[in-house]
């Protein structure tokens, strides 16, 4: 037995407690002695081997079958939903980035799709945003598949998976970059639009990445779908068919893996989704080599929509980004200067040099920022994991009286018992990983 | 936008009739200060804080439909039982989104015939979100559903509530098992006791944490901070806009 200065074995009501990190499994064997034939209790985590995020796992063992399965979370909750409280409307788009943060423009989205309706203003939001709100949503998609394939093969084993997926990944936080400025938190979506124009020179680099990745996309396929170690690993693994999803309120991918095409970017579409050409990608195995596929092809489809929105893009030069509402429209441009960006020179000159009125207004705007109606809305979009949608209730102040997140991965990581329970304790993590759950979205 | 005239009465100008608005509270004065420092004079503000009100028939659409189906499920669901009154829900229709108000005691049997019912179907819960309204005396705490049919693709929002006295409101994960988890968080963040979860425990919060964060009488928390030579005090004590 190691030495661990912060626990070592030691009896509890529940038994001997063992404490082991690695090439030390044979001291459990020798403490148990002729207990060995009773079941263990494991403890996996809070540390999971993988980036999905700091979660536990308590597994019940009879040799290497896991007799139950439960999941600890928790060790991300950072009060998001509170501190939202406690921000102006636009403030809290800073503040919900932050929780998934693998798919960051849909925690955006769906919490400004609510604003925006409580402000009754969703058919004033401009072509040009919603455009461009579409066109990143769809490249988060692709980022955040491309992690979840990358993590997930990181996890059984397939290190070429992890590598080739986190270069794809990277070109997309590029693209990211050059858009929004940043490769995360962007609190670029914002209700009325979006916060800045598309940069100069930004829809050939999109199509360069287009181009690119219809030649890249080809290898995961190439390199996985028929791969016999691959598929030995995935195929059958954390099944679960329609019934159980709809009991658990799973969606998304692991929902369109058991073959039922529930998208809601089809069935309820918003910012214009029933204006694009795209398919909703399902496979018929429900397990986790389907839902593999699933995200795959949904890649490609991605493309598709990113491909329409560029050509879109190109056509609406000039147009505007956000509301024509004043009285909700962040008053200020960006623009580049000597020292990086920051607010325009123009506007800057304005405010301060010509008018007194628009000082006001900006301040006005900014400090205190705009009331919203009471009311409370519910806008749910498709993210990367399914069904994500914010809850907004407004009491007429400048402040969310209440936004709560219906995350798809909290809702998702139910499925861990069943998915798991039964199976072996390698196949544990191929469930979880099949899941895609992201644990600052779960813990928030 | 033209400005609507206020003097025409004719009948189409004329407001349909609102019913009770659901008034949670008043918001006192402008910018935050109160006692000495306001000299703008809108200190003796005071509004009440008015939420949207009851619909009258006909809600229009598909409305009406699920409320049909759901009046008479109900009904149907508790014929021979004639001790067992289930009241009609109340109704909020605002911004295309329906709200069914409902009696805590008859939560479940409406979710049970919302789920069953060929004509409702709302296979899907989008899990449950709790809101407290300190002001809404009786009513402090609110529990929140979001029901999704995907066989007639409708959305529908119930809204159960109880007195922060008395936080109990029936658990619905016999028909929804994916409320397990909803539910614990809604217990761990408001202290809303579902009555007949299966293991209601605190889920993102440690287990022997003191309170429960997002009700509003729970302060946000924070310190002081420090920034050349000036304070700036943690966001719940800054001057704020009410």
């Amino acid at each position: 037995m190691s030495q661990d200065m912060y626990a070592g074995a030691s009896e509890t009501t529940e038994g001997r407690v063992f404490t082991v990190s690695g090439q030390d499994w044979d001291s459990i064997v020798d403490g148990l002695g002729e207990e060995a034939d009773e079941r263990v209790v494991v403890n996996m985590g809070p540390q999971h081997p993988s980036t999905h995020g700091v979660l536990r796992l308590i597994l019940e063992l009879e040799g290497e079958t896991v007799t139950e399965a439960r999941c600890g979370i928790g060790y991300l909750h950072t009060g998001i939903e509170k501190n939202m409280e406690f921000r102006s409307w636009t403030q809290g788009v800073t503040f919900c980035t932050r929780m998934d943060y693998l798919s960051p423009f849909y925690n955006e989205m769906t919490y400004v799709l609510g604003v925006e309706r409580l402000l009754d203003i969703e058919d004033d939001v401009p072509e040009k945003a919603q455009v461009m709100r579409v066109l990143l949503m769809e490249l988060n998609r692709i980022s955040s598949h491309l992690v979840c394939i990358a993590t997930g093969g990181m996890e059984i084993g397939a290190l070429t998976v992890m590598t080739v997926g986190f270069r794809e990944r990277e070109l997309v936080l590029d693209l990211f970059e050059l858009i929004t400025g940043l490769r995360m938190n962007h609190a670029f979506i914002r209700p009325g639009g979006v916060a800045q124009d598309l940069p100069p020179g930004a829809l050939d680099e999109i199509r360069g990445f287009i181009a690119l990745m219809r030649k890249r996309l080809k290898e995961y396929a190439d390199l996985c779908n028929a791969n016999p170690i691959f598929k030995a690993r995935l195929e059958g693994v954390g099944h679960l068919d329609l019934a159980g999803c709809l009991a658990l309120g799973l969606s998304g991918p692991v929902l369109r893996s058991t073959g039922y095409p529930w998208d809601l970017r089809k069935t309820q579409p918003y910012s214009g989704y029933e204006t694009y050409d795209f398919d909703v990608q399902t496979w018929d195995t429900a397990d986790s080599y389907g839902r593999f596929r699933v995200r795959l092809n949904e890649m490609w489809e991605s493309l598709r929509i990113v491909e329409q929105a560029a050509d879109r893009l190109a056509r609406l030069d000039g147009a505007p980004v956000m509301v024509a509402d004043k009285k909700i429209a962040w008053p200020s441009q960006l623009a580049i200067g000597s020292d990086g960006m920051g607010n325009s020179l123009d506007h800057i000159r304005h405010i301060m040099g010509e008018s007194m009125e628009a000082l006001i207004h900006h301040f006005k705007l900014v400090t205190e920022g705009f009331r919203v109606p009471p009311g409370q809305a519910y806008v749910p979009i498709e993210s990367p994991r399914g069904e994500l949608g914010a809850h907004v209730v407004s009491d007429g102040g400048t402040r969310p009286f209440r936004a709560h997140f219906r995350d798809p991965s909290f809702t998702n990581l139910q499925a861990t018992s069943v998915m798991s329970e039964g199976g072996m304790v390698a196949d544990v993590i191929v469930a979880i990983a099949s899941i895609d759950p992201v644990m600052g979205g779960v813990d928030r | 936008m033209t400005e609507r005239d206020h003097t025409d009465r004719t009948p189409e100008n004329v407001p349909a009739p609102a019913g009770e608005v659901h008034q949670v509270g008043v918001r006192h004065g402008m910018f935050g200060t109160h006692g000495t420092g306001d000299t703008s004079g809108y200190g003796g503000l005071v509004q009440a804080i008015a939420f949207p009100g009851d619909a009258q028939r006909p809600y229009g659409g598909w409305y009406d439909e699920v409320a049909d189906a759901l009046e008479s499920a109900l009904v149907e669901s508790r014929a021979g039982d004639a001790a067992v009154e289930i009241a009609v829900p109340r109704v909020v229709i605002h911004r295309g989104e329906i709200t069914f108000h409902v009696r805590r005691e008859d939560l479940v049997a409406v979710a049970q015939v919302l789920r069953d019912d060929e004509r409702l179907r709302f296979e899907f819960c989008s899990g449950v979100s709790g809101v407290h309204y300190p002001e809404d005396t009786g009513r402090e705490l609110h529990a929140v559903y979001h029901l999704l049919s995907m066989t007639h693709n409708r959305r529908i929002r119930l809204e159960v509530t109880a007195p922060d006295a008395d936080p109990h409101i029936p658990s619905i994960v016999s028909v929804y098992p994916t409320n397990d988890w909803h539910e614990r968080e809604t217990f761990d963040m408001f202290g809303i006791v579902f009555d007949g979860h299966p293991a209601l425990t605190r889920i993102l919060m440690p287990d022997d944490w003191p309170g429960h964060p997002q009700r509003k009488d729970y302060p946000l928390g924070g310190i002081p901070v420090e920034y050349k030579g000036a304070t700036v005090p943690p966001p719940d004590q800054r001057r704020s806009y009410n």
